[in-house]
């Protein structure tokens, strides 16, 4: 390093100078610029809250609470209500929550015991190449793959997702929602007909979408999950699943906690699937067959048409959808802190 | 069952204990053990089912979209109610249209307010506050971001446009681009840097000569990505950009002025129309948009693993 300076200085003196008086300002300026950028950035936080707070206001101070408690929404004759949709949000929202972990763990749990590298080493072995240059490195390469595989499905657009719904899930689970409804219809979640769209086919759909954030998570909390503790449970005799809920899922439990709130903030504010499989009625039920509404769903369906009354109605429910995420997303990014925060104190 | 007496275990009396080696293997009639197994193996089959969803959509994608997909469908103009033929060119072209709008507006700003995060003042609050801003609204559901537009954008200019869907997607674009391009910008080693400071550059000069030059990869990864989800989203555009079964040209000249077409748009408004010369071209637009999406996607990701490695 040293002798390559020196080379370059033999070459010529005006290697080195004082910056120019256009330089030092060029310098001030790109600074400024950039406190600038990053003040809009906040700005643009509040203003994107202050515009639809300021739309909203109308409709607030006309409807306040009973807009949130009615359930009606009824343009020609001025009431409106969200509890349908705000109870639609949850209801989908947590549907899609217990399918969506219940997977995404699984997956999170396949990747991170390297079952798929055992289960390819093991058959490679069979054939005794192991260790060969390129059959060895295989076991690595389709674990990479599955990962990838996984994360490719958050890749594929809602609206995509919502055609497929349509075009596949409804028509695949729509006999044996029929069967349910006939056999078992006298528990609520069974008790009435899927006439086409409906909860449970908007919640499969919503559960394949966040599948991969909570698998993605999950994995990174339990592949940080130190060795030892594992080592340690094998040493005492335990069996490979009582290691993995004795152990390992209880030391991770932080993270995929967190990851499971922040799915569900994703999944409340999902729009295109749910406006294209959940059916839009304003119907309050148990039942997984029925027709319902979200909010999201709401705003995407009415704003296009809205007259200039409804506009302001529908900022407050756009509103009301903003709070609840944020809401569920700030205690997820606090959970998730928490959990990573948590476990570099059980390294030391 | 053979026993082994060991020795070595000796219990306090002093006598040996005997241990039944048969009883230590594993086997699978022991409930402990199959236990394991069952759950390993039902793990293993919700991995697959949990990749069912992804080729399902594929071969779908491939079968139905397939089918209607011919050079007239990408570049013909939508068809109305009972008219067969037709295509999706005007929405290709708005898709391409917002989604380089969106891109002008958040990737200058995404890129400085990262200089900004990275390099000008890491640790102060200000870049705390912003870090934190761009995490919200990197979990921002869309349609809020076309929400604000609608109120921003649409009610001040008077009419759906281009312009205003681009921007309800910059609006989704710029955490990403900001947040992946501070990364990269954090990932050029300081040794690198601090060459540069001390060779005379200034600050500015560092970090358009050197830093910016050495973290491109990584900032067009994070661009991509941002690309790759911006033009998949439909709910920001819905009553940004509404839609339109023209080209987005009056007189020869570029009008963003008005509303325009847009892929994603196009499937919704198609899926649900009772025709099937409609519900095929939204499996083909499907096909595109996914093929899109996809390619800008792993283009970006491959040029992070190349990065890395």
């Amino acid at each position: 390093m040293a002798e390559t300076g020196t080379n370059a200085t033999s070459k010529g003196d005006s290697i080195t100078r004082a910056p120019t008086a256009f330089e030092k300002h060029g310098n001030t300026a790109f600074r400024l610029a950039s406190y600038l950028f990053a003040w809009m950035t906040v700005l643009l936080v509040l203003y994107i809250a202050y515009t639809i707070a300021r739309q909203a206001v109308p409709a607030m101070s006309k409807y306040g609470w009973g807009f949130v408690t009615g359930t009606k929404w009824d343009p020609n004759t001025k009431e409106f209500g969200v509890l349908p949709e705000i109870w639609g949000t949850l209801y989908s929202s947590l549907l899609a929550l217990v399918l969506g972990t219940l997977f995404g763990v699984a997956v999170a749990v396949y990747l991170s015991e390297h079952y798929l590298g055992f289960l390819v080493f093991s058959v490679l072995k069979l054939f005794g190449v192991q260790f060969h240059p390129f059959w060895g490195k295989l076991p690595d390469r389709l674990e990479v793959l599955l990962k990838n595989l996984i994360e490719l499905l958050a890749a594929i657009p809602s609206v995509v997702y919502g055609l497929w719904g349509i075009y596949f899930i409804i028509p695949l689970i729509r006999p044996l929602c029929q069967w349910f409804q006939v056999k078992l219809g006298w528990i609520p979640i069974f008790s009435t007909t899927l006439s086409g769209p409906g909860m449970l086919p908007a919640g499969i759909v919503l559960s394949v979408m966040i599948m991969p954030t909570i698998a993605a998570i999950s994995l990174n909390s339990l592949l940080a999950v130190p060795p030892k503790l594992r080592q340690a449970a094998y040493g005492l005799g335990a069996t490979r699943w009582e290691t993995i809920l004795g152990v390992i899922l209880p030391t991770a439990s932080k993270g995929i906690f967190g990851a499971v709130i922040l799915a569900f903030g994703r999944a409340l504010g999902e729009t295109m699937a749910l406006a294209m499989l959940i059916g839009n009625s304003n119907v309050i039920s148990w039942s997984l067959f029925s027709p319902g509404n979200t909010l999201a769903a709401l705003l995407a369906n009415n704003f296009a048409e809205a007259g200039p009354g409804e506009i302001g109605v529908l900022m407050f429910a756009a509103l009301i959808l903003l709070g609840i995420t944020l809401l569920v997303n700030v205690v997820g990014a606090f959970i998730l802190d928490k959990a990573s925060s948590g476990r570099e104190g059980a390294k030391r | 069952m053979n026993e082994t007496v060991f020795s070595a275990p000796v219990s306090p009396v002093g006598e040996p204990v005997r241990i039944d080696i048969s009883q230590l293997e594993k086997s699978l009639r022991r409930p402990r053990s199959a236990f394991s197994f069952v759950l390993s193996v039902l793990v293993g089959l919700m991995t697959i089912t949990a990749l069912v969803p992804l080729f399902s959509v594929i071969f779908m994608l491939l079968v139905r979209g397939g089918k209607k997909l011919s050079m007239s469908a990408l570049t013909e103009l939508p068809p109305s109610a009972f008219e067969l033929g037709g295509g999706f060119g005007n929405a290709i072209a708005g898709t391409v249209i917002m989604v380089g709008i969106a891109a002008l507006i958040s990737v200058p700003v995404g890129i400085i307010a990262a200089v900004f995060l990275a390099e000008v003042a890491p640790e102060s609050r200000l870049a705390k506050v912003v870090r934190m801003c761009a995490k919200l609204m990197t979990d921002f559901p869309s349609i809020l971001a076309g929400v604000f537009a609608y109120g921003a954008v649409v009610l001040i200019t008077g009419g759906f446009s281009a312009a205003a869907g681009g921007i309800a997607l910059s609006i989704l674009m710029l955490p990403t681009v900001m947040l992946t391009a501070e990364e990269a910008i954090r990932m050029v080693p300081s040794k690198i840097r601090e060459a540069a400071l001390g060779m005379g550059a200034t600050q500015v000069q560092t970090v358009w000569m050197v830093l910016l030059p050495t973290a491109f990869p990584g900032i067009l990864t994070g661009i991509m990505l941002a690309v790759a989800r911006a033009a998949g989203e439909t709910a920001p555009l819905l009553f940004t950009a509404l839609f339109s079964n023209y080209w987005l040209a009056s007189d020869g000249k570029i009008d963003l002025m008005q509303p325009t077409a847009s892929l994603a748009v196009l499937i919704y408004n198609f899926s649900a129309m009772p025709f099937e010369n409609q519900v095929e071209l939204a499996w083909a637009a499907a096909l595109v948009l996914v093929l899109m999406v996809l390619t800008v996607n792993l283009t970006g990701q491959a040029l992070s693993r190349n990065r890395t490695e």
